[in-house]
């Protein structure tokens, strides 16, 4: 592997490792005290591995910044020092500092640079505070790993050969008698050379022993101990106070992970790696912590030994990649994915006009052809179109770090809690969505969520509290923040909007309406302006790139209980169910999830019908779009579920389901209400889709006027 | 639930190929997969070695091959490879603690 491409895997993975070190601190403040425990390992292990892995590049600016960091995290780790929120803070703030530094090397700058360095120097000054004030009572405390005492213990390696115990040897004998040598400070057991259980000889020996052992003898004496299989096991045995390239060479020359081994050798030989330190006269005599893993002397050391850390680094990767298999996935360009929906679509539409080419005949063979065709290709579609869902939990996710750090920010206490990760929805979708959602968490709480004495006053608990949550409904997600602050205030909002000009004065508004009005271009209501806003992003970009997802947003809110914003968004962004009404020559398609039934018009002209008991507001789509034309004896109505409301469309005729590729319309039509696309029929028609969510909405508006004039 | 598989009498390499299969087994088909080692007199590392396969193979399957009521036996071969009665390694820290 050339060093290029080492450098990229390094880059990904610590990006990797940050996000987990960031995911395992924001669960630090939540968890039990045994997931605490693991969270802290977590962060631990991240930033052990960064470092790690970055001295194997050289990058000493990165090892210095990060070594503070786990120092401090070790500390945390042996009990000596409290993870409370202050730290949490911090270490998160090391965090986005390693992923500057990383950052600027995947920039191809290899070289600190200054202005990062004054960046990470107050966040060391913090680090080495806590460090400090902590180091006083850890030098009393009793050494939490007890290091065994004495400067004597050798260190052996054994692999047995498989034939050991066919000639009636036991591995278990030796060990029993080395015992009588002197003590046994360490053993591990190794079962990593066991073969798969199909290929295991119960007969045939694998297994290898890492064992410390404080005894006052000579070498010669060990390897007496192993005289009778020294022909048959590999026996390697470092006297006491060995350097630490003798132990680089044991690493090298056994078969195992040398990480997993720096572990083993590191827990085997408390006292070797004392030793070690003392051959290496590391003078750092500042605090008896417990012993440092050889994983770190070895980084330390990588300048001296590049080729060992070298090979460490390619044998670390291979055994990473060996648990990947089990997951079986494949990773794939985005654009291969998008190609191939693209050629699903055209696909789609070639398979329409086949169809429609047989149907004129009357060949019952082709048409059976056909019909088998169309269930596959539908197939295809699906399966295609579910390799670009994605689970919305790893953009939920992110909103913890956000509701942390902003939440300190405003000085709120704010819990974000979150459901329904695991709905999925289009890749495109959620990438996009991730912006729009921000502004509304941060809207939340910054507007939302009120200060904690207003919520005391209010009765209410201390911490406000955030939801975000997401389900599929009717064919499409919905994703709903939701807080439990304040409330809009309907009639500020109301006089903000008649004094932007927004609205006239004396309309009556419903209250769907009236909290939309935020979402209007230039509109807030924001009394106290904080640093979050003035970003230049108002709610009205929130709603435009929502709308650009052909998705759909709408507000609710109770005085004093707080406010939901719920955002509708189709579930893929190519290719649909649809079903096609035909009104005159033209015809329209309606998604089908949104078709509840269809029935037959009786006439008439009011703007309703009782459908079974209930109100079902109609609108007719010869009048909607102005399409000429007499109009038929017989018409139908489709029935439009969205969300809880319902909608009948008056239409002439009904031409069944169809699948619908997707066409963006051009900007020309941009301003054409009710319309979300357009696609193209079997025949070369073309078709457009109707927009659900905006016909609705429009359907409702009228009613509620007309509400008003009846009022 | 049928009783737990009963290892009597040795654990060692002279009946390492006809315990394999019937440990396996065990494994391979229960939920709650576990060895009664209250009879076993005398084990070496032909069978300790057995008793890692099998619980590998239980952790591969997700589950947790309990070793049942072991014998002195068991034990002392245990604690001389600083196994635990779930036959990984202690913690290092913990154990050095």
């Amino acid at each position: 592997m050339n060093i290029d491409q080492a450098l990229q895997t390094f880059i990904a993975e610590s990006h990797e490792l940050l996000d987990d070190m960031e995911t395992a601190l924001l669960a630090v403040g939540t968890a039990g005290p045994d997931e605490r425990v693991e969270s802290i390992n977590a962060v631990f292990r991240a930033a052990h591995t960064i470092k790690g892995s970055a001295g194997l590049f050289g990058l000493d600016h990165v090892v210095g910044f990060t070594h503070v960091a786990e120092s401090v995290l070790d500390e945390v780790r042996a009990g000596r020092l409290a993870l409370d929120d202050g730290l949490v803070a911090l270490l998160l703030g090391c965090a986005d500092h390693m992923r500057a530094l990383v950052d600027r090397i995947a920039a191809g700058h290899s070289e600190p640079d200054a202005g990062l360095q004054a960046e990470g120097m107050p966040l060391l000054a913090a680090l080495g505070d806590r460090l400090g004030r902590e180091a006083a009572p850890a030098a009393e405390a009793p050494a939490g790993a007890a290091v065994p005492a004495g400067p004597g213990c050798w260190h052996l390696s054994v692999r047995f050969g498989p034939s050991v115990l066919r000639n009636g040897m036991d591995p278990m004998s030796f060990i029993r008698y080395l015992g009588t040598l002197g003590r046994i400070v360490r053993l591990i057991t190794l079962p990593d050379r066991l073969p798969a259980s199909a290929d295991m000889d119960p007969e045939c020996c694998y297994l290898g022993f890492e064992i410390a052992l404080e005894a006052d003898v000579d070498k010669a004496a060990i390897e007496n101990v192993f005289e009778f299989v020294l022909d048959d096991c590999e026996l390697r045995i470092l006297p006491p106070a060995s350097r630490i390239d003798e132990y680089v060479a044991l690493i090298r020359a056994l078969p195992e992970e040398p990480f997993r081994l720096g572990e083993i050798l590191a827990s085997c030989g408390g006292v070797t790696l004392h030793e070690i330190r003392q051959a290496l006269q590391v003078q750092d005599s500042s605090r008896d912590g417990p012993p440092r893993r050889l994983g770190d002397l070895l980084v330390e050391q990588g300048g001296i030994q590049p080729a060992v850390v070298e090979a460490a680094l390619s044998q670390q990767r291979k055994v990473r990649e060996a648990p990947g298999r089990e997951r079986q996935s494949v990773r794939v360009d985005a654009d291969k994915l998008d190609s191939l929906i693209d050629l699903i679509g055209e696909l789609i539409i070639a398979q329409a006009s086949a169809s429609l080419a047989a149907r004129r005949t009357a060949d019952a063979e082709l048409h059976e052809a056909h019909s088998t065709l169309t269930a596959l290709v539908q197939a295809v579609r699906d399966s295609a179109l579910q390799l670009r869902m994605v689970k919305i939990g790893a953009t939920f996710g992110r909103f913890q770090r956000v509701v942390h750090d902003v939440s300190r920010e405003i000085g709120k206490q704010i819990d974000l809690v979150i459901s329904g990760e695991d709905t999925e929805l289009d890749k495109t979708v959620v990438e996009k969505i991730g912006d729009p959602l921000t502004h509304l968490v941060r809207n939340a709480m910054d507007h939302g969520i009120e200060v904690a004495e207003l919520r005391a006053a209010r009765g209410k608990p201390a911490h406000g509290s955030i939801r975000l949550n997401a389900f599929h409904d009717a064919g499409s997600v919905v994703i709903e923040v939701e807080d439990d602050g304040g409330g809009l205030d309907r009639e500020r909002i109301l006089a903000k909007a008649v004094e932007r000009g927004l609205v006239e004065s004396g309309r009556t508004l419903s209250d769907a309406e009236a909290f939309g009005l935020i979402f209007e271009p230039g509109f807030s209501t924001a009394e106290q302006v904080t640093n979050l806003s003035g970003r230049g992003v108002g709610m009205d970009v929130v709603k435009r790139n929502i709308a650009e997802l052909r998705g759909h947003v709408s507000i609710a809110s109770r005085p004093g209980l707080g406010t939901t914003v719920t955002v509708r968004l189709p579930l893929t962004l190519a290719i649909i169910d649809g079903f096609q009404v035909g009104v005159g020559r033209s015809v329209f398609v309606v998604p089908l999830e949104a078709v509840e039934e269809c029935m037959e018009y009786g006439g008439g002209d009011g703007d309703w019908i009782d459908l079974r008991g209930e109100v079902l507001p109609l609108i007719r789509l010869r009048q909607l779009f102005e399409i000429g034309g007499a109009q038929p004896p017989r018409r139908n109505i489709v029935v439009l579920r969205q969300g809880r409301d319902r909608l009948g469309l008056v239409v002439d005729t009904l031409l069944g389901e169809a699948q619908t590729v997707i066409k963006p319309l051009s900007r020309v039509f941009a301003q054409a209400k009710g319309i979300s696309g357009s696609s193209i029929r079997g025949n070369g028609d073309v078709v457009l889709i109707l927009d659900v969510p905006a016909l609705v909405q429009q359907s409702c508006q009228r009613a509620a006027h007309s509400d008003s004039v009846v009022a | 639930m049928s009783a737990p598989l009963s290892i009597v009498g040795e654990l060692t390499i002279y009946r390492a190929l006809e315990l394999k299969p019937l440990i396996l087994d065990e494994v391979a088909q229960r939920d709650r997969p576990s060895l009664d080692l209250s009879g076993v007199e005398e084990i070496d590392t032909a069978g300790v070695q057995l008793l890692l396969l099998a619980q590998r193979e239980a952790h591969a399957r997700g589950v947790e091959l309990q070793l049942l009521s072991p014998s002195a036996a068991v034990r002392e071969a245990l604690e001389l490879l600083w196994l635990s009665p779930r036959l990984d390694a202690p913690q290092p820290s913990g154990a050095d603690a």
